[in-house]
């Protein structure tokens, strides 16, 4: 790259503000995912020469007749050992247009947790299937725990088009039946398209052999697929996460809450409620640490000034007074349960929630989620990899959304305190003071 | 005043990086960043000043040195420190070779580079550690994209890639035993590109070992190593003047110099983005000595 443009570009220009987009990649064992995320980072030239040469050699040297791209990702020595994924694994990749940042999750069921994992943070789900199988009960699932957590955009990759003849009559068929799996979930974006990535069909590049299919490839969609809208612009929510205090000469008086802004749009003037106290005051400053900015975003880093010196610890947080979170004594919430001891009604954990972190009695299992019919059922108690919905009880108050409202105030994750563990992610649904 | 109501991904991985540091700072006891004068850490310590400016760093920063790394680089991360006015612990190998806690490896293929997990163990436990911030991606090598933001290790300091914690939404759980550790890896998702675009937007001072410079190297299994007394030549391996500059920075006995011209950081950031070699393949001797040598050392307790 020597032009000078393109350079400049690399520095200050479209490369460098561009936008972030998060990716999970889930689908079935052998459906296909790390070829298809060998193919995206190899296609799109993420994969330099070394990389490549090692992944070329341990092909030949395992015999599998073929360059296996699956070896790109597949990175921990069990799973090149046993040819299956085992752990979510985080990769980026970069095209013209965007910045990607990708978690990919495997796929046996007994994995369902790492799916949970991948879709919490992700913006879009990219959920593969073998078209000679079409929309089986791993599909399903995956649709799924990609509504519960609110994942707002789908991606169906219909894979192994080749092995299906690149028949379009097919296509419209698994087409026809994720219409009505996505209908059902009630999922606002869904989109499906025919691939074969092994051989890298609409997965960059267009297929020829698919002329019949005139829509975009997949990275096109990936590419395409608009998230400003995604953000909760409404509703100003600010946990307060850090207290800086310098008392030096210089700053002796300055008292700065340090957070991530988790909704709504932040300036100075602004009217603030601080909970759970109730105490009232206004935004003085909005800054970041090269000086005052105009306005703070959801997923900014950022240090608000208050007007009023009150005291505000860590686990605060900071609101429109017109417009306030509910202050939870009790919860009800979808709970994915993500260790090997089942959970028990009566069980006391730690719930830790944006900043703040509270105990909890498991007060009832209200049921379990059946994955073939997506429906609930009752149940004594919850296994790993379970997903259902349970009443908890609060030891302290929590200020909090429904998730589906406001994923960062709505979420929780809860911890074993005797192994310290995190055992299962936590979504509101409904609240009691 | 900045108006930012348009995030781009290298705000986004900023504001994701700040509220990580945060959190160690804010749910461990004794947290420490490790600052070896490389890109990375000097990254990280700008995302620290990002975090708790105006007040002072929440934690110590911490050099493992070797006793063979670059005069150009201890050189910067003296000065550095002293500019932010925090303060440096300094582990040193060579401390933990005369204390016998380590032996040194002989010939010309002797490196340092193993020893340092032991120097690291021993420090953190004699300071009473529990976190290490720490500037490692997901992208340098294939068992780290496996590895979670707060890694857990047992008071062995050992990594096990099977009993890792889910990491949800922006929630880490940083609770552990004593004795126990989590290593925090803040610019996990950033890439090397991500890391240079960063060092440039900020305008970050660098070792002037990252720009192209004339040294003495000597070239072996097509590597271009700097010529020093602490790493053991074997008769056919001559020293030769060359052009060359540093893509990571680490001991001198397993970092290679890529030939290059780049003086200015437009033209590095340029020779970046057009290699076809990864930064590890082409520089860390380290991780070649087997198909999962980064993995075999973190489980034992490496960076």
């Amino acid at each position: 790259m020597s032009d000078a443009a393109e350079l400049a570009e690399l520095l200050g220009g479209e490369a460098a503000s561009s936008d972030l987009l998060r990716l999970v990649t889930c689908g079935s064992v052998d459906d296909g995912k790390s070829t298809l995320i060998g193919r995206l980072l190899y296609d799109t030239k993420q994969v330099l020469v070394d990389q490549m040469e090692h992944v070329a050699q341990t092909s030949e040297r395992r015999g599998d007749g073929y360059v296996n791209l699956a070896l790109l990702t597949d990175g921990l020595r069990a799973e090149r050992e046993q040819g299956i994924t085992i752990d979510v694994a985080y990769r980026s990749f970069v095209t013209a247009k965007r910045r990607f940042q990708l978690a990919d999750a495997p796929g046996h069921v007994q994995y369902t947790r790492n799916m949970v994992t991948g879709a919490s943070t992700a913006d879009v789900a990219v959920v593969l299937l073998d078209a000679r199988k079409g929309v089986i009960e791993q599909t399903r699932r995956h649709a799924l725990i990609a509504s519960l957590l609110a994942v707002p955009h789908l991606v169906f990759a219909v894979n192994k088009m080749d092995l299906a003849g690149f028949d379009e009559a097919r296509f419209r068929e698994i087409e026809g039946e994720l219409d009505t799996l996505t209908a059902q979930l009630g999922v606002g974006d869904a989109f499906a398209i025919p691939i074969a990535a092994l051989h890298g069909d609409n997965v960059v590049e267009p297929s020829p052999r698919m002329p019949w299919w005139t829509g975009s490839t997949l990275l096109a969609h990936l590419e395409a697929i608009e998230t400003a809208g995604d953000r909760n612009l409404a509703d100003r929510r600010f946990p307060v996460q850090w207290v800086i205090r310098p008392m030096s000469d210089e700053h002796h008086d300055y008292r700065g809450y340090a957070g991530q802004v988790a909704g709504g749009i932040w300036h100075a003037g602004d009217d603030v409620l601080v909970l759970p106290s109730g105490l009232r005051t206004r935004v003085l400053a909005v800054e970041s640490a090269d000086g005052p900015i105009d306005a703070a975003v959801p997923g900014m880093s950022v240090t608000i000034r208050l007007e009023d010196e009150i005291d505000v610890p860590r686990g605060d947080m900071l609101v429109d007074p017109d417009d306030r979170p509910a202050t939870a004594r009790e919860l009800e919430a979808t709970v994915c349960w993500m260790s090997e001891r089942p959970l028990q009604p009566g069980a006391r954990l730690a719930v830790k929630h944006t900043t703040r972190t509270v105990r909890a009695i498991v007060e009832g299992i209200d049921g379990v989620v059946d994955m073939d019919t997506l429906e609930q059922h009752e149940a004594a108690e919850m296994a790993l990899n379970d997903i259902g919905t349970v009443r908890l009880r609060l030891s302290g108050p929590l200020m909090v959304d429904p998730y589906a409202v406001n994923r960062a105030t709505g979420s929780f994750i809860l911890i074993d305190e005797a192994t310290n563990d995190t055992v299962a992610a936590g979504m509101v649904r409904s609240v009691r003071a | 005043m900045r108006t930012a109501v348009h995030l781009t991904h290298l705000d986004e991985l900023e504001a994701e990086a700040i509220h990580i540091m945060r959190e160690v700072a804010a749910e461990l006891e004794r947290p420490v960043l490790l600052f070896s004068g490389g890109k990375d850490s000097i990254v990280l310590l700008r995302l620290a000043e990002k975090a708790f400016r105006p007040g002072r760093f929440p934690f110590p920063l911490m050099h493992v040195d070797t006793g063979h790394n670059f005069p150009e680089v201890i050189e910067f991360r003296d000065r550095r420190v002293a500019e932010l006015g925090e303060r440096l612990v300094v582990a040193s190998v060579q401390e933990s070779i005369d204390r016998g806690r380590v032996v040194e490896q002989t010939g010309p293929r002797a490196s340092r580079n193993q020893l340092q997990t032991t120097t690291l163990l021993d420090a953190m436990a004699e300071h009473a550690f529990d976190a290490a911030i720490g500037g490692a991606r997901r992208d340098e090598e294939r068992s780290r994209a496996k590895e979670r933001i707060f890694s857990f290790r047992d008071d062995f300091g050992q990594w096990d890639p099977r009993a890792q914690r889910p990491e949800l939404w922006s929630l880490y759980n940083g609770k552990i035993r004593k004795g126990e550790q989590v290593r925090v890896f803040p610019i996990s998702n950033w890439t090397e590109l991500d890391v240079w675009q960063y060092v440039a937007r900020e305008r970050l001072e660098l070792p002037s070992i990252y720009y192209a410079h004339e040294r003495e190297v000597f070239e072996r299994d097509g590597m271009l190593y700097a010529a020093s007394d602490v790493v053991e030549r074997y008769e056919h391996e001559v020293p030769f003047r060359e052009w060359v500059r540093f893509r990571t920075v680490g001991d001198m006995s397993c970092t290679g110099a890529v030939r290059s011209r780049a003086t200015s950081l437009h033209e590095v950031v340029a020779e970046i983005a057009s290699t076809r070699v990864t930064e590890r393949g082409e520089t860390r001797a380290d991780d070649r000595a087997s198909e999962a040598a980064m993995e075999d050392r973190k489980r034992v307790g490496y960076f």
